[in-house]
């Protein structure tokens, strides 16, 4: 299949809208939120987030950032779970196509802005990409202090104890931290974040990053980001240290180890196998000749096959 | 602990409610390291309005509050900025209160209720944290083996000594007790009253106790004020005030405590 596509219908509707859905004023307010946002690392500036046609929780914040920074010329690509083929990134790769009459993209190389829910790309991004995020969750304190007013002041006054204490009860009870995703951030060293619910996998991908990255919320009208090159640590104990997953088995289709597996059930007699989550990733992994353990067996099922 | 600089000076302390109404008027006293003022009342008399406004939860209408900080002596805390005055609270400030409910994390470990404060002063080592909470619940009387359970599964004495393990962990110098005895039957609270002389003497503390129990000043407190209408109207040494009492609602408080 062809990885970079126009889609047909896409010039003649894209009149009917201003550029890229949002109006002229908006997409200026917001583009003010976010020289604010990358001014103040991590911390979550609020904004005027204006309805969008689709329901909250969807990509809504996300949608308004990438509408905000887009250019005619640039090149998108969206992903969902890794997934570039999913309905959410389809979805939203087809809403631009649509009102912005942008060239949309699989490949990640190739992005100019890569919109993203719950993964960062496993290929290394450049300084020229922007990596926007879909977040449901900003406030990385809401689950321990329910008062807005008091969570903003521990931010303001750096006071993190309490997410340590939320670490501690992980261990106390399980071990170990038991955060998998959402695993919160201490940004550029001042403020505790929320990465969004990317794997903690992904979590040393966003320290020192080359590319800026950008996160919308939505429904909670909070919009924060990285810039480029910023420290990234991920919280945790001197004698519990930060993890990120392993996983035992390698990709069944590419054979990569290095990667975020999603695990697939095949029957119902237990079999089951690993996949990359990003789909761009194992592909191009597949096209230059790795094979995984599994690639004859899944594309006699039709798994795998594009 | 000879004759020192006072570690809290309330002067001149005034709270007005909107409507005029008067919370507390014109309290002043010196409080010194290690010594535990009482103040009692009826309800209504205005002693919680002055605890609120010691433990600066509530601005003060008029007069001043200062305390003795370790940096820069004699400050007044509404002077200070608010960060500044909220790390005074967690560290060298704590406040039993009567309703555990409103001191602890219901929803967190005993163990995580303890490290609370540790944490909050950058505390990132898992294993002496956790000794640390080991260590406090043990001299308040908790067993060891309680530390991962909730606070709700406590009972009501149990809560309270917790509290005040959470309290005491980050070595405070001040702590201010609102009816630390409250809601406890006779039994629990006199084994509480006993734990709190003991850990007060031996940590010199300093303590502020409000409450309307005059046994609990009898055994606690160095010093006691009695308050009523929002005024202090006798203050002195707990025994000499609670032995021979010259203002007449004194008396009436003493002769109120019923003899068994």
């Amino acid at each position: 299949m062809s990885k970079t596509q126009k889609d047909a219908t896409a010039g003649s509707a894209a009149a009917a809208y201003n550029f890229a859905y949002l109006d002229e004023q908006t997409k200026r307010m917001i583009r003010r939120v976010l020289l604010k946002a990358v001014a103040i690392p991590g911390y979550q500036v609020p904004f005027g987030g204006r309805e969008m046609p689709l329901p909250y929780g969807w990509g809504t914040g996300g949608i308004q950032v990438t509408a905000s920074i887009l250019g005619q010329n640039d090149t998108l690509k969206v992903i969902d779970q890794g997934a570039d083929d999913t309905t959410n990134a389809v979805n939203i790769r087809r809403f631009f196509a649509v009102t912005a009459n942008v060239r949309t993209t699989e490949e990640t190389a190739e992005a100019d802005i890569i919109q993203t829910r719950h993964r960062i790309p496993e290929e290394p991004l450049r300084e020229d990409q922007i990596l926007v995020y879909q977040v449901p969750n900003p406030e990385p304190l809401r689950k321990l202090e329910p008062r807005v007013v008091e969570s903003r002041k521990m931010h303001a006054y750096a006071e993190y104890g309490l997410m340590q204490v939320k670490l501690y009860e992980d261990i106390s009870r399980f071990g170990d931290i038991s955060v998998t995703y959402d695993y919160p951030v201490l940004t550029n060293g001042r403020y505790v974040m929320a990465p969004s619910p990317i794997p903690k996998f992904d979590n040393p991908k966003m320290h020192d990053m080359p590319a800026l990255q950008l996160f919308g919320a939505g429904r909670e009208k909070r919009i924060y980001a990285i810039p480029p090159y910023t420290s990234v640590k991920s919280l945790d104990f001197d004698d519990y240290p930060f993890r990120p997953q392993e996983w035992e088995d390698v990709c069944g289709l590419c054979g990569a180890d290095d990667s975020f597996l999603d695990e697939v059930i095949l029957d119902d007699k237990g079999g089951h196998m690993f996949v990359c989550s990003d789909s761009d990733y194992c592909g191009k992994r597949r096209a230059a000749g790795h094979v995984g353990p599994m690639a004859d067996d899944a594309a006699e099922a039709g798994y795998g096959s594009e | 602990m000879g004759v020192s600089e006072p570690l809290l000076t309330a002067d001149g302390v005034t709270k007005l409610y909107p409507g005029g109404r008067v919370g507390c008027r014109d309290v002043s006293f010196n409080l010194y390291p290690g010594e535990v003022l009482g103040i009692v009342g009826e309800s209504g008399s205005g002693k919680s309005t002055l605890l609120n406004c010691l433990s600066a939860k509530m601005e003060p209408t008029a007069g001043s509050i200062s305390f003795n900080t370790r940096t820069s002596g004699l400050t007044d805390i509404f002077q200070l900025s608010e960060p500044e005055r909220r790390l005074l609270m967690r560290t060298d400030w704590g406040i039993v209160h009567q309703n555990p409910r409103d001191g602890l994390r219901m929803g967190v470990s005993a163990g995580g209720n303890v490290g609370e404060r540790l944490m909050a002063i950058g505390a990132r080592h898992y294993g002496n944290i956790r000794q640390e909470a080991l260590d406090w619940l043990t001299r308040v009387e908790i067993a060891e083996d309680r530390i991962d359970d909730r606070p709700r599964d406590f009972s009501g004495g149990m809560q309270q000594r917790l509290q005040i393990a959470r309290i005491l962990v980050s070595n405070p110098r001040l702590v201010f007790m609102d009816e630390p005895t409250g809601g406890l039957d006779v039994s629990v609270q006199a084994r509480l009253l006993d734990l709190l002389r003991g850990l007060v003497r031996s940590l010199g503390l300093a303590a502020v106790v409000v409450t309307h129990d005059l046994a609990v000043v009898r055994l606690l407190a160095d010093r006691l004020m009695v308050m009523k209408d929002g005024e202090v109207v006798e203050s002195g040494l707990t025994d000499q005030v609670l032995d021979d009492p010259h203002h007449p609602y004194t008396q009436l408080l003493v002769s109120a405590v019923l003899q068994v």
